[in-house]
């Protein structure tokens, strides 16, 4: 057994205890697991002052060495720093962590959840594509397909995510991305990624696939059959609500020159150099022209300090994430037997429709986002909300602070009846996102409340 | 370009024959993707590059080669075809045993109308370059589990700065998906050594005992081909250490690079800069 260490300006080995034999060896190789990834992947010391901590470069650009050096950067002859819209020492730590841990081979940090998307679906289509879409997405997504796009002229279809008939029967020639979310938001669906991924894959398309509630510690969508993935940082990844951003990851898995329809990819690229990413680069094709056009040309990029909050996060994600499941678990647990709440929709409970699928993809647990509704009328919705004290009612999930809104009215409020309905939104539908915080405390804030409702209606159980 | 069945990245620029040629042979389960910045930096200083995909690996068809000298024999074959007179050859891992080996093979008279090898640039090698009977039969049982061992081995670093092609790649996560993307892709009905392309490369790097008659032959050969060693001075898969039987038949200049056995990606500047050295100035 090999002695390591994680020290100095490498991070791998520190002895080696070799065979005589010449030529390559048979000892234990080094593969570190996810906890140490999430303080170590892509940081070394500061070669120049030695800092421990992952220096937060707040430049714009980046000075040349010559003109020759300068010349070689520009045209991907050498790798390195030009301009911050582009690459940042700080942001690029951030991009190969979330790589290492997502088990893919590229990341790419953009200016929020947002934007990612953006990045991921501009990167591979373009006018006259088409999307197929679970019909339970997060308000913001669905707004960017639905209505924003096709003015760009990249349609969507939109189908319920457990259907994989409808997934199927959506497909056009045009079709480009199959697109979902690991745990739709709100009703928890879970998404098939295998099933998905092989249906994807049979017909020559990309799955992306949004991990914003899940995280790496929780699921890694690319082990189980997608080819992208892509996170809003703002909510568990950096976990503590002070600044938006998003991810993009690569898995390098998916051939995109053997589908045969992804041009962005397989023909010169006369924006830069006449590149063909393909023959670039053939595991990291998509993140080479995403940030080489993508983030170029539209430019939602990270700041370096938001990377460096987000890294902040990032360290303790697998501490925060186990807690955020222990918290939940109480509060799923507490709901169930509470007599005013209707329904819990969370896949830990036996008649979710994802809860065998969750025990397959999710054994660490199922998310700390959850929705319930309870059995009054909207009125003792809204009373409920007001009288919550530890909960903070407002327009975000996956913060260290647990957190409560009303979807029908905020977050999927451009909703049509019908898309509510297919997205599993009821009127009365409250979600909450438990945080850190003390169960027992959780709980009673819950319990008054709850209790506070049901005396505004009057209404029996 | 395509030259019949074999495919190969030119640097971003068109292959002009005429210009001192530069050819990168990739090592076991890789493609010419590995070479992205070193071909495109000399591609534009001057040189035509050949970045090749080796048949049945990445872009390119054909039968798995079945020995590495049958590999040097391809490789020499290719560069006739190509109109090739002259040719830097420049080699990583297996692909550098390949490059020994076709060098050697243009000594012969046979070849004596082929390509002359200037230089040789060996690039995380060894000799011999014998390969665990443990990690054989992995790879013969689970190449995919045996992937992931040699992705760790390959890359030393957590955070090497700057990594190729560029910020925000994983390493360790580009090592394994080429690796993956080549088992996967290549033909099943192929006759594979050990049955898919992984363990057959390996079992190449392996079975190959003639490289020091090789070494040999290029010091005592007529075409005074130069030999240079770049080696990562972290390297777990083909130790520096255990370079020296090769480097002193090769007469050969060693430049050490501090990384692991993916020198190309852990140090790609260092190592274009090595090459340009040993090449000389242009």
């Amino acid at each position: 057994m090999r002695l390591h260490a994680i020290v100095g300006a490498v991070g791998a080995l520190a002895q080696t205890a070799c065979t005589l034999n010449l030529g390559m060896m048979m000892t234990t190789p080094f593969r570190p697991g996810f906890d140490t990834l999430a303080l170590h992947a892509g940081a070394t010391p500061d070669p120049a002052t030695g800092a421990r901590a992952v220096p937060i470069h707040l430049t714009t650009s980046f000075v040349f060495e010559s003109a020759d050096q300068a010349a070689a950067l520009f045209n991907l002859e050498q790798s390195g720093h030009v301009y911050s819209r582009i690459s940042n020492p700080t942001t690029a730590v951030l991009e190969e962590r979330i790589a290492a841990l997502d088990h893919g081979v590229a990341g790419i940090a953009t200016a929020s959840g947002q934007a990612a998307l953006h990045l991921a679906i501009t990167t591979l289509l373009s006018a006259g594509d088409h999307i197929v879409a679970s019909a339970a997405l997060y308000g913001g997504s669905h707004n960017l397909l639905r209505y924003t796009l096709p003015r760009f002229g990249i349609q969507t279809s939109f189908v319920p995510p457990g259907d994989l008939k409808a997934w199927q029967a959506a497909i056009r020639p045009t079709t480009r991305l199959f697109f979902g979310e690991t745990l739709g938001n709100p009703g928890i669906d879970v998404l098939d990624i295998p099933a998905l991924g092989e249906l994807a894959a049979s017909h020559r398309l990309a799955l992306l696939v949004d991990a914003t509630l899940t995280t790496p510690w929780l699921l890694q969508p690319l082990d189980h059959g997608a080819h992208l993935v892509f996170h809003s940082a703002t909510k568990f990844l950096s976990g503590h609500g002070t600044v938006i951003g998003g991810l993009v990851v690569d898995g390098g898995q998916f051939d995109y020159e053997a589908a045969g329809h992804y041009p962005t990819l397989t023909e010169p690229y006369a924006g830069f150099h006449n590149m063909v990413f393909t023959e670039e680069s053939t595991v990291g094709a998509f993140s080479l022209r995403a940030r080489r056009e993508g983030l170029r040309d539209f430019g939602a990029c990270m700041s370096p300090h938001t990377a460096w909050l987000i890294l902040q996060g990032l360290e303790t994600l697998p501490l925060r994430m186990a807690r955020h499941m222990s918290n939940t678990e109480r509060v799923v647990e507490f709901l169930l037997s509470h007599p005013f709440v209707a329904s819990v929709r969370h896949p830990m409970v036996e008649n979710h429709p994802g809860h065998a699928l969750a025990k397959q993809l999710l054994p660490r647990g199922a998310g700390a986002v959850l929705s319930f509704d309870m059995k009054g009328s909207r009125e003792q919705g809204k009373a409920f909300i007001d009288a919550l004290g530890l909960f903070s009612h407002l327009a975000n999930v996956g913060d260290c602070r647990s957190l409560v809104i009303h979807p029908a009215s905020t977050t999927h409020f451009r909703m049509s009846d019908e898309d509510l309905a297919q997205a599993g939104i009821g009127q009365g539908t409250v979600r909450l996102s438990i945080g850190l915080e003390d169960p027992d405390d959780l709980i009673e804030d819950l319990r008054q409340a709850l209790k506070r409702a049901e005396k505004a209606g009057g209404a029996r159980s | 370009m395509r030259i019949r069945d074999t495919y190969a990245y030119t640097g971003g620029r068109p292959f002009d024959p005429q210009r001192p040629c530069m050819v990168f042979i990739h090592g076991a389960a890789n493609d010419h993707s590995v070479w992205g910045l070193q071909a495109r930096f000399f591609a534009h200083r001057g040189f035509g590059v050949l970045a090749v995909d080796l048949p049945c690996h990445g872009k390119s068809l054909g039968r798995p080669l079945a020995s590495i000298e049958a590999a040097g024999q391809w490789l020499l074959r290719l560069l006739s075809e190509a109109g090739v007179s002259h040719a830097t050859l420049v080699g990583h891992s297996m692909g550098s045993l390949i490059a020994l080996e076709a060098a050697a093979q243009s000594e012969e008279e046979a070849a004596a109308s082929g390509p002359t090898i200037d230089h040789l640039i060996m690039v995380g090698t060894t000799y011999p370059m014998t390969v665990s009977p443990q990690l054989l039969s992995l790879a013969q049982s689970d190449p995919f589990e045996a992937v992931e061992n040699v992705a760790a081995w390959s890359i030393y670093s957590l955070g090497p700065k700057p990594g190729a092609p560029g910020p925000g790649t994983w390493l360790y996560g580009a090592s394994r998906a080429l690796m993956r993307r080549m088992i996967r892709g290549a033909p099943q009905d192929a006759m594979f050594l050990g049955g898919n392309l992984f363990a057959h490369d390996f079992t190449l790097c392996s079975q190959y005992g003639h490289g020091l008659e090789a070494a040999q032959t290029v010091v005592d050969g007529k075409k005074q081909t130069a030999c240079h060693l770049v080696l990562g001075t972290r390297d777990q898969m083909t130790p520096a250490r255990a370079t020296t039987a090769l480097a002193t038949a090769l007469r050969a200049d060693i430049t050490p690079l501090a990384c692991g056995h993916s020198l190309m990606t852990e140090a790609p500047a260092g190592l274009s800069q090595a090459i340009a050295r040993a090449v000389g100035p242009r």
